[in-house]
């Protein structure tokens, strides 16, 4: 049996973060250099701070200073960075007790090579070149023993380096939490890219693949017998795959549609654009395309339509073979043969 | 056996389409907070926690309820997380119900929350995978062709979806909460805002939202032992459908149908239009109004359209719907079914300021998600039994 | 409270990368059948469907939706959906079975974690302001705490081999397991770090698969199976998700867990532990002495299906209980970064 299809799919997002009074504080202080922890109501110091106290629920009550320097607690080897990971060269992540904090702090430290680590080792933060409210403001922590080393990206090179593309801090108007006149860090942005391997279904790719061809195969529920395009890994209906091959026309109805005037980000059909339900002739389920060939307010519900292929040179395993559907011109379905559809 | 349920308190947000001044935990602490002043509690009587949410893609967080668990007060007790589509925020209520009602804790804080302003609902629902047609718009562009089959099946004059939208934003004009409160709306302004999936207008439209809601949920001596009046759970339901079938009624689907069914017998309700007071029901595209007043059977197959048109779901009419305002007027995706929910409990515990419907003692709160295939729902009432 | 038990369990091979989608429904359909067809029941019998998956993992908003085609839901059926490991949509089961609305219930969970990278999604698991900003992957994670474990000396390299070794080979008796076989000690030790202090044999594989679990209560249990696994303790908790302010040798909410649901009676465990060193230290936080028999199936060690594996340890234990190995077992799962919650699930033979 030839394998399903598969093809990568990324999912990619700038997520814009607000964060509220602790979190702002904290951010500006890194816009700063500068490091705070939340002193909680049982006297522990919390670095990062505790939006919310851990005992009394409450917010803090005040958030202090605390290091730069700090000692490892525990640590971990990385050889081989994952994408957006502090360094890109093999590192260390491990957790920091900051000078005058109580809890560990997980960052990454440049520790060389493994056999330079050790638990109980002094390290400072090495500060970005720019630094902009977000915890990737301390690029990574260093031994403390080393010279101090200048942070990777040089200023005129940043706006182009990792540190920046990584993400950044948006300056706003919360007034509170402003420190030596430094404009204050309300939200941070967040890039998420995520990537995938997307994989069709045995029987979705059977149909892809038969797009190819150009032609559209559906597929028969063994136990309902109604006709699936495309075909289903399992009839939603009986919980088992559609099995037998039926070729379906590039025919059929209109048998309900919206008319998309909305641009969203992501969208790749000019607006404004009609997406309807297309119940081809032979089908028991209606499924989603494209009208073309009129004016949007001109289509109906049970108007009769038909597949408008692309140049057969330009067809590969996707339902974008068929461009669009167009009228055909014969009279509409009446109302009766596709209510049940609806 | 099944234990007694009822509300003890009911907290939410301010809803708006940015809250810039709060991250994900202040927002959910916002209800929390709230919902526990309410119920006379603090963090520290609470059993077990259940948290909801819609997609994780919304706020690019996975299972963000691990990284809640300190804020919401959950550290070291049992924390659930609730997904099922856009009626999580009921389910996520039904979910806290049950726990008390097996008698397995006493007190238990639903908590559902969205954050949408962290990206955008729009591209998360709308990803193309590969080999498919790029034609997603979103929600909208999901249900309005169902509206369009509705409005052809029953033959509802055009006016009555922006009727929807002019008594639901005036509502949320009344709900100090609300995202959108539009006092001043008319149906001829409705009428003359952007179409935006045809035959869905801007204005019959929700709106995208940042918000959380919080209710908590005791057992028959936590709800004796209330200070205030406390909303007793009369009935909860249930149930599923897949997204896509041949001979699925996208207008009237036969999941919601049977919830329905379920809930009335549950609660030994024998007629919904006479025996609940006041409804809050999912209505994210105005026209879904008088579909779920059908699919709930408070107005009979192609007749929900007349109970809206007679303005009957007015606050003031027999059967008031949505006197908060509902997800017209906010709707944080993940919390909007928990509000439906909390709403109807504010109702009968008469706590629902200047949008209360007048003597309300049973009241229905519902959610629905997917492609109209989950559907959870519960009954409220001033009394146990 | 009404008497439930686990009357049936399957598994989708657990394997390092399925040619299906991400919804799952390739594995579901023959693990329902597979169940369903050991306790008798029709699907029309299923009282209550609930399921655990994750949105994140398949790289979709409302992945889970289509898992419903497996079940073939309509008539529509009453069901839920948990958006963590199917452990918890157990639980959830149970707790419908105990206020009466239902008298049978089925659970599953799926997962393809080969879809993604799998140690850096996880990663969108920790704090999304002053963590996951930096991507720490999920296995450094772990070895954080294996190190802290170390240094403690509360266990070795070589204890952490011996936990990989014995459960390379137990699961030589289990046909759904990823990895199996006779691998010793010395020759683990002589293999590369992947993340010092971890080797490759110290995490769990990346695996896709699905789990199902059948529960019943009182005589439709009995009915249906010939040693039901009654349920006599489900207990489930969370820590902070700060990692820096917990104990990472120390997993409070597992210790809470087991000690509300009778962990220290068990005979045998089946403990969901991704990290050799996470079996050791949760086998303390149990109270599990010598004479328990942890992790018959291989355990997660020789599979690791992301939000089905929990559920398959319950299962797992349920299975050797109704197969008359066991008399009194427990099933345990874990979710998010270092053992941060952990659920527990005690069931015996009457």
């Amino acid at each position: 049996m030839t394998a399903p299809l598969s093809a990568p799919l990324e999912i990619s997002f700038d997520y814009t973060r607000s964060l509220g009074p602790v979190l702002a504080k904290f951010m500006t202080a890194l816009a700063d250099r500068r490091i705070l922890g939340s002193r909680g109501s049982d006297g522990r110091v919390h670095v990062p701070p505790a939006e919310f106290d851990p005992v009394s629920f409450a917010p803090p009550a005040e958030l202090i200073e605390v290091g730069p320097e700090g000692t490892v607690l525990t640590w971990s080897w990385t050889d081989h960075p994952v994408d957006g990971q502090p360094l890109d060269r093999p590192f260390a992540w491990a957790l920091i007790r900051l000078d005058g904090a109580d809890t560990g702090m997980l960052h990454a430290v440049d520790g060389g090579s493994a056999g330079q680590m050790r638990t109980g080792m002094r390290v400072r933060p090495r500060w970005a070149a720019q630094t902009s409210g977000q915890i990737t403001d301390i690029e990574c922590f260093e031994p403390a023993t080393q010279p101090a080393r200048q942070s990777a990206a040089e200023p005129a090179a940043a706006a182009a380096g990792q540190a920046v593309a990584a993400g950044q801090a948006v300056a706003g108007q919360v007034a509170d939490g402003a420190a030596d006149g430094a404009e204050p860090v309300t939200m941070i942005i967040t890039p998420v890219r995520l990537g995938y391997q997307h994989t069709a279904s045995t029987e979705e790719s059977r149909y892809l693949r038969a797009l190819q061809d150009g032609k559209i195969i559906g597929q028969r529920c063994p136990a309902c017998q109604k006709v699936y395009v495309p075909p289903r890994g399992a009839c939603p209906t009986d919980g088992v795959p559609t099995t037998t091959d039926v070729e379906l026309p590039d025919h059929g109805i209109v048998t309900t549609f919206c008319v998309v005037n909305v641009p969203f980000q992501g969208q790749r059909v000019a607006t404004p654009y009609v997406a309807a339900s297309i119940l081809l002739d032979g089908a028991d389920i209606a499924f989603q395309h494209l009208i073309l060939g009129c004016a949007p307010d001109e289509v109906r519900m049970g108007m009769r339509v038909r597949a408008v292929w692309r140049p057969p040179e330009d067809w590969g395993t996707t339902s974008e073979n068929i461009d669009h559907f167009e009228p055909t011109g014969e009279p509409d379905a009446p109302y009766e043969s596709y209510a049940h559809h609806l | 056996m099944k234990h007694r349920a009822a509300v003890l308190g009911t907290g939410q947000t301010q809803h708006r389409s940015k809250r810039p001044d709060v991250s994900i935990a202040g927002l959910c602490r916002e209800a929390v907070d709230r919902a526990l002043a309410d119920a006379g509690l603090g963090l520290a009587d609470i059993d077990a926690v259940v948290v909801g949410k819609a997609p994780d893609l919304f706020e690019g967080v996975m299972m963000p309820e691990l990284y809640l668990a300190d804020a919401l007060g959950a550290v070291g007790k049992p924390l659930l997380r609730v997904h099922t589509a856009g009626s999580v925020g009921g389910a996520t209520g039904n979910v806290a119900a049950s726990l008390v009602q097996a008698g397995v804790h006493r007190r238990v804080l639903a908590v559902a929350f969205e954050k949408q302003s962290e990206s955008n609902a729009m591209w998360a629902l709308s990803i193309a995978p590969p080999f498919s047609m790029p034609l997603l718009a979103g929600a909208g562009g999901y249900f309005a062709p169902h509206v369009r089959a509705y409005i052809r099946r029953s033959g509802a004059p055009e006016h009555v979806g922006a009727m929807v939208a002019v008594k639901d934003r005036r509502n949320g004009a009344r709900n100090q909460y609300a995202h959108l409160r539009q006092p001043d709306i008319t149906l001829e302004s409705v009428q003359a805002s952007p179409m935006l999936w045809d035959p869905v207008r801007y204005d019959e439209t929700c709106p995208s939202s940042d918000g959380a809601c919080a209710v908590v949920i005791g057992d028959q001596s936590a709800a004796e032992a209330a200070a205030g009046p406390v909303a007793w759970i009369r009935a909860t339901s249930m149930r599923t459908e897949p997204t896509m079938f041949a001979g699925k009624d996208h207008v009237n689907p036969r999941a919601g149908a049977d919830a329905a069914a379920a809930l009335w017998q549950q609660a030994g309700i024998t007629d919904p239009r006479g025996q609940i007071d006041v409804a809050e029901i999912y209505v994210p595209f105005s026209w879904f109004e008088p579909m779920w007043l059908e699919n709930l059977g408070f107005a009979e197959q192609g007749k929900g359209w007349q109970l809206t048109e007679s303005g009957e779901t007015e606050i003031g009419g027999s059967i008031p719907i949505n006197p908060s305002g509902g997800v017209l007027c906010s709707n944080p995706i993940g919390a909007s079914g928990l509000l439906r929910f909390a709403e109807s409990a504010m109702q009968v515990m008469g706590k629902a300021g200047d949008h209360q419907v007048a003597g309300a003692r049973t009241a229905l709160g519902h959610a629905y998600g997917g492609g109209s295939q989950y559907f959870s729902m519960w009954v409220v009432a001033d009394t146990p039994d | 409270m009404t008497d439930v038990a686990v009357i049936g369990f399957a598994q989708a091979p657990n394997v390092r990368r399925t040619d299906g989608t991400t919804n799952g429904v390739e594995m579901l359909v023959p693990v329902f059948q597979q169940v369903l067809g050991q306790t008798g029941l029709a699907k029309e019998q299923v009282g209550f469907w609930c399921s655990g998956s994750s949105d994140y993992l398949a790289g979709r908003a409302f992945s889970f939706v289509s898992a419903v085609d497996a079940i073939g839901a309509f008539p529509p059926v009453m069901e839920s959906h948990v958006e963590m490991d199917g452990a918890w949509a157990l639980y959830e089961a149970w707790v419908k079975i105990l206020t009466g609305e239902a008298s049978t219930a089925l659970a599953y969970g799926f997962g393809k974690s080969s879809a993604g990278l799998l140690r850096r999604v996880l990663a969108l698991q920790l704090d999304p302001y002053v963590v996951a900003p930096l991507w720490p992957d999920s296995v450094s994670i772990a070895a954080l705490q294996a190190r802290l474990g170390i240094e403690a000396g509360r266990w070795t390299e070589e204890q952490m081999a011996q936990v990989a070794v014995r459960s390379r080979s137990a699961a030589a008796g289990n046909p759904a397991a990823q990895l199996s076989g006779t691998v010793d000690v010395a020759e683990l030790l002589s293999r590369p770090y992947i993340a010092d202090p971890l080797r490759a044999h110290d995490c769990a594989p990346i695996t896709d698969g699905a789990a199902a679990v059948v529960l019943a209560a009182g005589d439709v249990a009995r009915e249906h199976c010939a040693r039901p696994a009654w349920i006599t303790g489900f207990e489930h908790r969370i820590d902070s998700g700060s990692l820096g302010a917990r104990d990472l040798l120390a997993a409070p909410s597992a210790a809470a867990a087991g000690r509300a649901a009778g962990a220290g009676t068990v005979d045998t465990a089946e403990l969901h532990s991704p990290f050799t060193h996470q079996e050791i230290l949760l086998r303390g936080e149990l109270g599990l002495g010598e004479q328990v028999t942890v992790n018959p199936s291989g355990g997660p060690l020789s599979g690791n299906p992301m939000f089905a594996a929990g559920l398959a340890r319950i299962g797992s234990a349920a299975a050797e209980i109704m197969a008359g190995r066991a008399g009194r077992a427990l099933g345990h799962a874990t979710s998010g970064p270092a053992l941060q919650q952990n659920l527990v699930c005690v069931m015996e033979a009457r």
